[in-house]
Parts: structure tokens; sequence; C-alpha cells
């Protein structure tokens, strides 16, 4: 193994946060159960504008055909993730906004047959970059370390900015999760593939696969997988929280800062995907597959069979909770890290593409926040060299325009802050708010004129 | 799934370190000091750390009714804290409403009237022991204080005054291992014996409640100082002494556990450089030319007062604030 010398990090800010659950999970191979009979389909689950539905009541569909449409470039496209008779379209709650968004209800029929055309070998090696960018449209694919973002977005970086390093994010940084982890250990050559098959999609000669050291298992595999690839390098990165965030991966790895004020990667000729992305990118440029399930680790202490899961989209997550068994006591779900996932107010939820975990814990009781004591700590722990204090406060104050002199806008909502908060101030959920405020405000601003 | 699920904010873990926490470990770092100074000043430090703490705890609690706060603050620390630290910073044998008066004002007026724990711009105990030295000064400063205890070498036979700086019979100078461990050192109760300050103190800065930058930066400017500043008034045996400044009064517990204070200090490390540096300056200058021995009081408070103003010009450089965008897009 590379020396730990060579471990890469990001040089500001950051957390350890005590993690005793990934062990859990780490070791249990990613499992496929029986499918569900029903599942929701969300036509919102990605970053940017709806899907539109194109399919109605008592239709039929195929495995893997198309019921939302994406319109507009930031979207993307939703699929039946089995065959079946669609039952209804109605709004159900999406689990990120916690707002009720437009689903397409599929019954499954039990056939497993996949719509015309999917799931084919395609001709790779004659395909141009547009080619591959257009299938990764078509099926769908987001960024499925919980950004959400469209890859096919991503792929195509604007005029100007030629990209120089693509990174597979296998950071895996938020305690408890532990998908990835299992993906590179169980799909290494395939994640390999894919990120060869983005470098070419955007024309870069130097990959990167940045994981941090508390998966030796998954850097062991990589450079044995790698062995006699120049141009693809293993980055093991020093455990830190939030070290799989884009933004301090691209710094850990090359060195350069995003431009702040909505700089992109691209500016910095940077390109990064999570590893769960890269396959679904792959399975799309490769199989013309689209995106219908994700791997969910689901644990937990308020959890009976923690474990790692291939899962469809659109599965209710109290069912996944009732198959996996909740102990006595368990009172909050989480649906992604720990860090940085949502607590839900009901389980009555259909899983999304963003979704990676479902952590459900026992007893938890809600820190009462007070007054801050101006200790610094968030300060340290801030990534971006923002004053999570003074925003806090000005949040609470409802002064947003303080707020935005304090850079709000650039804060990636990492929970650092509030992690090492002894006043457990609820200093994301007030930027949060700023936030939100700050862009009505904008838009209002907008409208008269 | 049965029963309400708890919706709260992200991130869903916590460090372990709450407010709680936090002003325990302060207090537990306050013990080796407290220890030794009820050994060299007997039953006359014992009523003042009984009166000071009372009267904090019981003003808190006082001020948390009528606030509508919720009473068990009061078992926070913080109060517990602000009596030690004051009962620290006061002579044995000072009048028995010293103490009372401190802890009520330090925790009605400098803590609770700006808001409570968090809001208060001035260290409380010592904004206290500030206040006390104005309203009481003759009390405080010329009072006879109890003769302490020594730890090895013949007793003390005279009475001595205020601090080694002041003193007439120690114009001399003492020598430098009585002043590390307070042997026979007049002073404040807390403030003598410097190798037990400096196991607390550096006990908060492994634990990292303090920032090492403000002891290392306020006694580091203070040594600098006393050796570069021309002659004052100090005697000229250990005058341009750094070192013997350094040991000398109040420093080290005001470095350690009162230029530390969380709540009062600046939220940045480049600020907190400032900030010691400020109070190093400010020390140097009353010790040699202003009027009074000693200034470690007044320079923290000083610097208190200028906390909200640093805090203002000083932020971090912001992520990415020094990358250009690509051409295409700027």
């Amino acid at each position: 193994m590379t020396p730990q010398t060579d471990t890469k990090r990001f040089p500001r800010g950051g957390v350890h946060p005590k993690d005793d659950f990934k062990a859990r999970t780490s070791g249990k191979p990613l499992a496929r159960m029986a499918p569900p009979a029903q599942v929701a389909v969300l036509m919102a689950q990605h970053i940017g504008a709806s899907a539109t539905p194109v399919v109605q009541r008592g239709d039929k569909v195929k495995k893997g055909q198309l019921v939302g449409e994406a319109r507009g470039f930031i979207s993307a496209n939703v699929h039946a993730p089995f065959s079946g008779v669609v039952k209804a379209v109605e709004p159900r709650i999406f689990s990120v906004t916690g707002a009720l968004v437009e689903a397409v209800i599929i019954e499954s029929d039990g056939e497993g047959a996949w719509a015309e055309g999917l799931n084919q070998p395609q001709r790779v090696e004659s395909m141009d970059a547009a080619q591959m960018r257009s299938l990764v449209h078509e099926c769908g694919v987001v960024g499925l370390g919980g950004a959400t973002f469209p890859s096919h977005v991503k792929l195509s970086p604007p005029a100007g900015s030629p990209i120089s390093d693509v990174i597979i994010n296998g950071a895996e940084c938020e305690p408890y999760v532990t998908v990835d982890h299992r993906l590179m250990l169980e799909r290494t050559d395939q994640i390999i593939d894919g990120l060869k098959l983005i470098m070419r999609v955007v024309d870069c000669e130097t990959g990167w696969v940045a994981i941090e050291r508390n998966k030796p298992d998954a850097i062991e595999a990589f450079e044995q997988a790698l062995r006699g690839e120049p141009n693809i390098r293993v980055a093991p990165l020093s455990v830190r929280y939030p070290q799989g965030a884009e933004q301090q991966l691209i710094t850990a790895i090359t060195g350069r800062e995003v431009p702040s004020g909505g700089g992109l990667p691209a500016d910095v000729a940077c390109l990064v995907h999570n590893v769960a992305t890269t396959l679904a990118i792959r399975d799309a440029i490769r199989l013309r597959r689209p995106l219908i399930e994700r791997a969910v680790t689901i644990t937990g202490d308020g959890i009976e069979n923690a474990g790692n899961f291939i899962e469809l989209i659109g599965t209710n997550v109290a069912d996944l909770l009732e198959r996996q068994g909740v102990r006595p006591g368990a009172n909050q779900v989480i649906l992604g890290g720990p860090m940085m996932g949502i607590a839900q107010g009901t389980v009555d939820l259909p899983l999304v593409k963003g979704n990676n975990a479902i952590i459900v814990r026992r007893d938890v009781e809600a820190p009462l926040p007070r007054a801050c004591i101006r200790c610094g700590r968030c300060v340290e722990a801030c990534p971006l060299g923002l004053l999570p204090a003074e925003l806090s406060i000005t949040c609470e104050a409802g002064d947003w325009e303080a707020a935005r002199r304090l850079d709000i806008l650039e804060c990636k909502e990492c929970g650092c802050c509030a992690y090492v908060c002894p006043a457990r101030r609820r200093i994301v959920q007030l930027i949060k708010q700023g936030k939100v405020e700050l862009r009505r405000q904008k838009k209002k601003l907008e409208k008269e004129k | 799934m049965e029963g309400m699920l708890l919706v709260s904010p992200s991130p869903h873990l916590r460090a372990r370190d709450d407010i709680n926490r936090i002003m325990w470990s302060v207090a537990c770092a306050l013990a080796p000091a407290v220890a030794i100074s009820i050994y060299f000043f007997g039953s006359g430090a014992l009523w003042v750390y009984a009166i000071s703490i009372g009267a904090a705890e019981l003003t808190e609690l006082v001020c948390l009714k009528m606030r509508g706060c919720p009473l068990g603050r009061a078992a926070d620390g913080s109060a517990l804290v602000t009596g030690l630290l004051l009962a620290m910073v006061l002579p044995a044998g000072c009048a028995w409403y010293c103490p009372l008066v401190g802890a009520v004002f330090a925790i009605a007026l400098v803590k609770h009237a700006f808001g409570g724990l968090g809001h208060n711009i001035w260290n409380p105990a010592l904004a206290a022991r500030v206040f006390l030295q104005f309203a009481y000064a003759k009390q405080i400063s010329l009072s006879e204080w109890v003769v302490p205890h020594k730890l090895w070498g013949p007793a003390v036979d005279a009475v001595s005054r205020a601090t080694p700086l002041a003193t007439e019979q120690v114009a001399r100078g003492y020598h430098y291992l009585d002043l590390l461990f307070g042997n026979g050192v007049p002073g404040s109760l807390g403030e003598t014996c410097k190798v037990a300050l400096l196991v607390g103190g550096i006990y908060l800065i492994v634990r990292r409640i303090v920032d090492w930058r403000i002891p290392v930066f306020y006694i580091g400017t203070v040594f600098a100082l006393t050796y570069l500043l021309p002659a004052g008034k100090e005697p000229a045996a250990w005058a341009r002494d750094p070192l013997y400044h350094v040991l000398s009064g109040g420093l080290i517990i005001g470095a350690f556990f009162m230029a530390t204070d969380i709540v009062t200090t600046p939220i940045t490390r480049l600020g907190r450089i400032i900030f010691a540096v400020g109070c190093g300056i400010l020390v140097s200058i009353i010790r040699r030319y202003g009027g009074y021995p000693e200034g470690v009081a007044y320079s923290i408070v000083l610097m208190n007062t200028c906390t909200p103003l640093i805090d203002r010009w000083v932020r971090p450089r912001l992520y990415g604030s020094r990358t250009p965008k690509a051409a295409a897009r700027a």
C-alpha cells in the first residue's frame, strides 16, 4: 500500500465524528431483495426542473420505460423500475424538501422484461462524446452521492474550460454510510470502466479514484486493478469529514480551489463524480440501462438487520424498514448520512435517486439550542472559512442582508459548525433559512424589475 | 414504525463538548490553584471562595428566574467558574462584602443584564474585580493582606502588601523559584502559584477548550515589551527582567484563564492573536508607567471591549475567493 505520507486532505476545517456504525455494515455485501409490489416514482427527485409525466393511469409500462420526461437542460428523466400498470399519477412526499411532488404509481405485473432496446450492450467504441452524453441524459443519471445534479450537465463543461482531472469520489466521509465502500469492492472494474468513459467524454488525460483511509480494502482493490494504468491513480485520503465534499476533494487532490461566488469545478479544470454515479454513467453508456435502482445502506441502532441493499427507485421506505426490522424505541429516521441527511416526519415516502442511506435511531433527544457563546469552534471547523457563529446570529435576527455580506450563499451546509457547537445551536437550519429568504428576495426584486 | 418521529435539523451527530462540559472542565482546571491557595491562606481563602461561589450561584438562579430561563442552567458551571475566578483574584483577608458584591455585580450586571451567557462583553469575574478596585480600593488594595504559608524556607515575618510588583521589601526581587511556586509570595488567592495555574492551563489547551495562541502571545508580548520598553517606575533590580514580570502578579492566571474566556474573546485565530498582543501591550505599559502596580485585569477588560471590533474586521479567507473563474464565464 502507498505510504501514509501520500495521504491527501483538504487544508482547513473539518471534523472527525465518532462513527461506530460503518463497521456494522461495511462487511455486508450489497443484497438484492424481492422487489416491492408497488412503487411511486417522483417526477422531481433531482436538482433542476421537474420531469413531466408521459404516462397515464391504466398505461402498461415496461421495465426501464420512460415515465417522466426531462424538459429543459438541467433536469432528468425518470423511468419505471419494473414492468407493470400505472395505477395513478398523484402527489407523494419528496423526502428532501418535505413537499408533495407528482409521482407515477406503478403496480408490478411480475414480469421482468426490459423495454425494447434497453439493457443491451452498446457499440461504445464508435461513439462520440455527444452520443455518450445523450445516453447519460436519456438514462436519467443524476449525482447519487446525494446532490442529485443531472450528470449529463456535469459531463458538458462550459466551452473554454478544458478538464484536466476527473476525480471519482469514493471518500464516503459521511458516518454510517457504506454503499460506496461496497460498490468499490464489488464493482471495481466497472467503476474504472466508468471513469475511463467519463475521461473520454470530457477529453481528459488524468483520472483519480479518491478513497478515505478507513477503507484500506477498497484502496487495495483499486491499486491492484489499476496496475498498468499510468493515467489513473488512487488517491488515499485522510479520514476527515467533509473530505467527500466536491470542493474539499478537489483541493485535497489538486491543490486548486473552486472559485467562490458560484464557481464550478470546471473553472479549475476538474470534474468529480461519485462512485455510484460513475457506475450509473457506465451502465447508461455501455448498456443503455436507465437509472432505476440504487445502493442503500440501511442502518442505525434502531434497525434489527442492518446492511447494504440494491433497491428500486420508488420503493416505499416504510416497507424497507419493516423488512429489516425496527427495534423498539426507534424515534428517528434519517434519509442520507447523519451529517447532512434529513430527519423525516413520516416513513410513508418513496425512495429517491439521492437516498444513499436510511438511518433509524433509538431514543434520540434533540438538544435545546442556547445562545452562542462565541467559542469560535465553528470558525475552526468550517472548511470554507465562513463565520458560522455570526451567520447563525444574523439569521436568527432576520438580518438577511448582513448574512449575505457574511457570504452565507457560499455555505454548503456540511454541518461541521453545528457538529462542534457546544451551545447546540441549529446553525445549519438557520443558514438554510437565510438562503431561502435571500433567494426569495432576489426573485421578488427581479419581478419588480 | 409506531409513534411520533423526531424531526430535528442536521447534523444529527454532535461532538461531546457542550457548554456544561466546557465550564466544568474549566472548573477542574482551576482546582490545583484553588487547592494550593487554601494551603497558602487557610480559612482566609476558604470563606472568600464560599461567599463568592455562593453569591454567584444564587444571583444566577435569581437572574435566570427573572429572565424566564430554565433554572437548570445554574448547573451549567458558568456561574461556578465566575465565582471561582472572582475569588481567585481577590486577596485573602479582604472585607467579607467584597466577594459578595463582586459576585452579584459579575453575574447580574456584567452577564445577565447584557442577555446572559454568550452576550456579555466583559469577562464577568474580571469586570467585577475592576469594579471592586474602584468601589472598595481601600478594602482590597490597602487592607492588610494575609501572610501566606510558605512551601519552604523561613516564615514571612512582615505583613506583605499587594503583589510582588508593589511591595517595598521585595524591591530587591524574589527568587524565580519562589515566584514560580508562589512560595511566600503575597498576592490574590489564586494567582500566586504559577505551577498550579500552568497545570490547569495546559490541561485546557490539550483539551482544546482554550486556544494556545492567547496565553502564548499575551505572555510573549509582555516578555518582549518589559525587556524593550524604557525604564519606568519599577525598582531597578528587576525592571528590565522579563521573566520576573511574567512570573509576577496576575499575568499567568490572566493569560490562561481570563483572557481565554470564550465568550469575551475574538472568534478567529488571528483575532485572538491581536487580542492577546493588545493585552500584552496594555499590561506592559500599565506596569511600567501606569498608576497601578498591576495591569492584567485592566488590559483584559479593555481588550474585551475591543473584541466586537476585532471580530468585525478579522475574517478568515473565504475558500475560493482568490481563484478566478474561467474566462469564458467570468
